[in-house]
C-alpha cells in the first residue's frame, strides 16, 4: 500500500488530478451549505458580469441566477451520474466478462457478438435516442450512459480472465477442488483488479462528458442544474455574455482532466513492471 | 479466392449487425411515448376515432408484433424509414437531403485530425522529454478532456465574434448567389471552424496513440539492428519505426467512425451546419421520433460501411493480417 502511494505520488499529474477531484467532491458535498438558496432562484439582476460583485463571483445568467451556485450544484449531477453509471456498468460488465472468459463457449460467443454490435453503433447517437424515448430524467440518463459504457469493461475483464485462467495457481485451485465461483472471485478477479480500476476511472470521466453533452442537447433532467444545461442555456447569448457558457465548460474540463490524470497515475502505480517509456 | 471468402464473411457480419439495429430501432419506436397512431394523428392535426383506425391499419399497428416487425424491416430494406408528420416529408428524403453536408464535415475533420494527430505524435515521440514533447502531450491531454460543444462555442466567440475572421453559422452565406469557385470558397470558409472543432478531439486521440506506439516500436529488436547497421536516426524513425507504429493508429481511426458521428451531432448543432446531426437536434426539439430513429439508423449504417471498408482496405494493404 505504501509502495502504491509512493509510485502514485511520483506522477506529478496524478497528484494534481487527485487534488482537483477532491476539491470538486468537496464543493459538491458542501453545495447546500455554500449556497443555501436553490440554484434556480433569481438573486440579482440578469447578466451581471463576473468578478464585479464578490457575492456573485462568476456573475449571473439570463434570469439573474447565481452561476457559482449552478456550478456547485452541477458538480453533484456530474459526479452522481459518472459514479452511478460506472458502478452499474461494472456490475454488468465484470460478471459477464468473467463468465465469458472463464467458460468460453456459447456465453463467450454471445458476448463477443454483443460487443461488436455496441462497438459499431454510434454510442452518443444511441444515448440520445434512449434518453429521448424514455423521457429525460436522471434515471434515463444513467441508463443510457450505462448501456454504452459496460461493453469495454466486459471486454477487458474477458481478456484478463482468459489470460489468467491458465496460470499455475488457478490450476492448483482447480486441483484443490475449489468451485468455479470461488476460483473466479478469489483467484482470478483479484489479479485482474488493477486494469479494471484504471478503466473504471476513465469510464467515470467519459460518463461525465456524455452527461454534459446530453444536457447540452436539451436532454438533461429538467429538475437538476447541470453543467451541460448551463452551457446550452447560455449558448444563445454567447455573443454578449460569454461567462454563462465559459465557466461551466472549465468545470467540466477540470473534472474530466483530473479523472484522466488519476487514471494514468493509477496505471503507473498499479503496474510498476510496465514502466512508462519516455519519462 | 481467399479474399472472396473474407469479403463474404465480413459482409455477413455487417448484415447481422444491421438487422440487429433495425430490430432495436423497431422496439424503440414502440417504446416512444404515446400510441404511435395517436401521435401521428395529433401531428396530422386530426384525432377522431375513424382516422386513428385508418392509421393503425395503414401502418399495420393492429397486427401482431412480429408481423409489424416484418413490415418495418421490409420497409427499411427499400429505404422507407417512415413519414415525418412534423416536416410533412418522408424521413428518408429529409435525411438524404442533409447527408452530403455531414459527409463533407466528417470527412474533412477526419483527414485533418489524422494528419495533424500523427504529425504531432511523431514530433512528440522524436523529442521525448523535451519542451515540444511536453507541449504536445499537454495539449492532447487537455483537448481529450474538453467537451466538444464547448470548444465549438469558444471558437465562435474567439474567431467569429472577437476577430470576425470566420463565419460561425450555416454552410453558405445567406442571401448571396455565388456560383462556381466563389461558392466553393464560401463553403470552405464556413467549413473551417466546424471541421477544426470536430477534428481537435480526434487529433488528441491520434497524437497520444501515435506517440505511445512510436515509443513502443522504438524499443523493438529490429530497431536496434537498424541502429547497429549504422543507419541515421531520421531514416530509422521514418522507415522502420513510423511504418510499424502507424498500424494501430489506423485501426483505431477506423473504429472511431461511430464517435465521429456523435461528435458531428454536437458540432452541427452549435454551428447550424445543415447535416443529419443538426437534423437530429431539430427532431429532438420537436419530439419527432420517426425522424430521430431514422437518423439513428442511417448513422449506424454509415459507421457499418466505414468499418467494413476499413477492414477490407486493411486486408489489402497489410498482407500479414490475411495470414493470421
Amino acid at each position: 500500500m505504501r509502495d502504491f502511494w509512493t509510485r502514485f505520488a511520483r506522477n506529478r499529474g496524478a497528484v494534481i488530478g487527485l487534488i482537483i477531484l477532491l476539491i470538486v467532491i468537496a464543493i459538491s458535498v458542501l453545495a447546500p451549505l455554500l449556497f443555501p438558496q436553490s440554484p434556480w432562484r433569481m438573486v440579482q439582476r440578469p447578466f451581471l458580469p463576473p468578478f464585479e460583485n464578490p457575492a456573485f463571483l462568476f456573475g449571473t445568467d439570463t434570469l439573474g441566477r447565481n452561476i457559482a451556485a449552478g456550478l456547485a450544484y452541477g458538480s453533484q449531477v456530474s459526479l452522481i451520474v459518472g459514479l452511478v453509471s460506472t458502478a452499474v456498468a461494472l456490475l454488468i460488465g465484470v460478471p459477464l466478462g468473467a463468465v465469458a472468459g472463464y467458460h468460453g463457449g456459447l456465453v463467450d460467443d454471445a458476448l463477443m457478438r454483443f460487443t461488436e454490435f455496441f462497438q459499431t453503433i454510434p454510442s452518443f447517437a444511441l444515448a440520445i435516442v434512449l434518453v429521448a424515448v424514455f423521457e429525460p430524467s436522471i434515471y434515463s440518463i444513467i441508463l443510457a450512459i450505462t448501456v454504452v459504457s459496460w461493453v469495454p469493461i466486459a471486454r477487458l475483464v474477458r481478456g484478463e480472465v482468459l489470460s489468467l485462467k491458465s496460470r499455475e495457481y488457478v490450476e492448483a485451485a482447480v486441483l484443490a477442488g475449489q468451485t468455479n465461483l470461488v476460483i473466479i472471485t478469489r483467484q482470478i478477479l483479484p489479479n485482474a483488479l488493477s486494469p479494471i480500476i484504471v478503466l473504471a476511472s476513465l469510464t467515470v470521466a467519459s460518463a461525465i462528458l456524455l452527461e454534459a453533452a446530453l444536457s447540452f442537447m436539451g436532454l438533461g433532467d429538467p429538475n437538476l442544474m447541470s453543467w451541460g444545461y448551463m452551457i446550452g442555456a447560455g449558448r444563445t447569448v454567447i455573443r454578449t455574455a460569454w461567462w454563462l457558457s465559459f465557466f461551466p465548460g472549465i468545470a467540466i474540463l477540470l473534472t474530466v482532466l483530473s479523472l484522466n490524470l488519476i487514471g494514468e497515475g493509477l496505471n503507473d502505480a498499479l503496474n510498476p513492471r510496465l514502466a512508462r517509456t519516455g519519462r | 479466392m481467399q479474399f472472396a471468402a473474407f469479403f463474404g464473411s465480413r459482409l455477413l457480419k455487417a448484415v447481422v449487425i444491421l438487422l440487429a439495429i433495425i430490430a432495436l430501432n423497431f422496439f424503440l419506436i414502440r417504446a416512444a411515448p404515446g400510441d404511435p397512431a395517436a401521435v401521428m394523428a395529433g401531428e396530422a392535426g386530426a384525432a377522431d376515432q375513424i382516422f386513428l383506425t385508418q392509421l393503425r391499419e395503414q401502418f399495420g399497428l393492429d397486427k401482431p408484433v412480429l408481423t409489424q416487425l416484418w413490415i418495418y424491416m421490409s420497409g427499411v430494406a427499400t429505404f422507407d424509414l417512415g413519414f415525418s408528420y412534423r416536416q410533412q416529408m418522408p424521413v428518408s428524403e429529409l435525411i438524404l437531403d442533409r447527408l452530403p453536408a455531414t459527409l463533407l464535415l466528417t470527412g474533412t475533420a477526419f483527414v485533418i485530425s489524422l494528419a495533424m494527430g500523427i504529425a504531432g505524435g511523431v514530433l512528440a515521440a522524436m523529442r521525448v522529454g523535451r519542451w515540444s514533447d511536453t507541449l504536445i502531450t499537454t495539449a492532447a491531454l487537455i483537448f481529450y478532456a474538453t467537451p466538444l460543444f464547448w470548444i465549438a462555442l469558444m471558437a465562435v466567440l474567439l474567431f467569429s465574434v472577437h476577430f470576425s475572421w470566420l463565419p460561425s453559422f450555416g454552410i453558405e452565406t445567406v442571401g448571396t448567389d455565388y456560383t462556381g469557385f466563389a461558392r466553393l470558397l464560401d463553403i470552405a470558409r464556413h467549413l473551417v471552424l466546424p471541421a477544426l472543432t470536430l477534428g481537435l478531439f480526434f487529433m488528441a486521440v491520434y497524437a497520444r496513440m501515435t506517440r505511445a506506439s512510436m515509443l513502443e516500436v522504438g524499443q523493438m529488436d529490429f530497431v536496434k539492428t537498424a541502429k547497429a547497421k549504422g543507419l541515421k536516426n531520421g531514416v530509422i524513425q521514418r522507415r522502420h519505426v513510423l511504418r510499424n507504429a502507424l498500424l494501430p493508429v489506423v485501426t483505431l481511426a477506423g473504429l472511431q467512425a461511430g464517435q465521429m458521428v456523435g461528435g458531428a451531432v454536437l458540432t452541427e448543432t452549435v454551428f447550424a451546419w445543415p447535416g443529419i446531426g443538426r437534423l437530429m437536434y431539430e427532431s429532438l426539439l420537436q419530439r419527432d421520433y420517426n425522424l430521430l430513429l431514422g437518423i439513428f439508423f442511417v448513422s449506424a449504417l454509415l459507421v457499418i460501411v466505414v468499418n467494413m471498408l476499413t477492414d477490407i482496405i486493411y486486408r489489402l494493404v497489410d498482407p500479414r493480417i490475411g495470414a493470421a
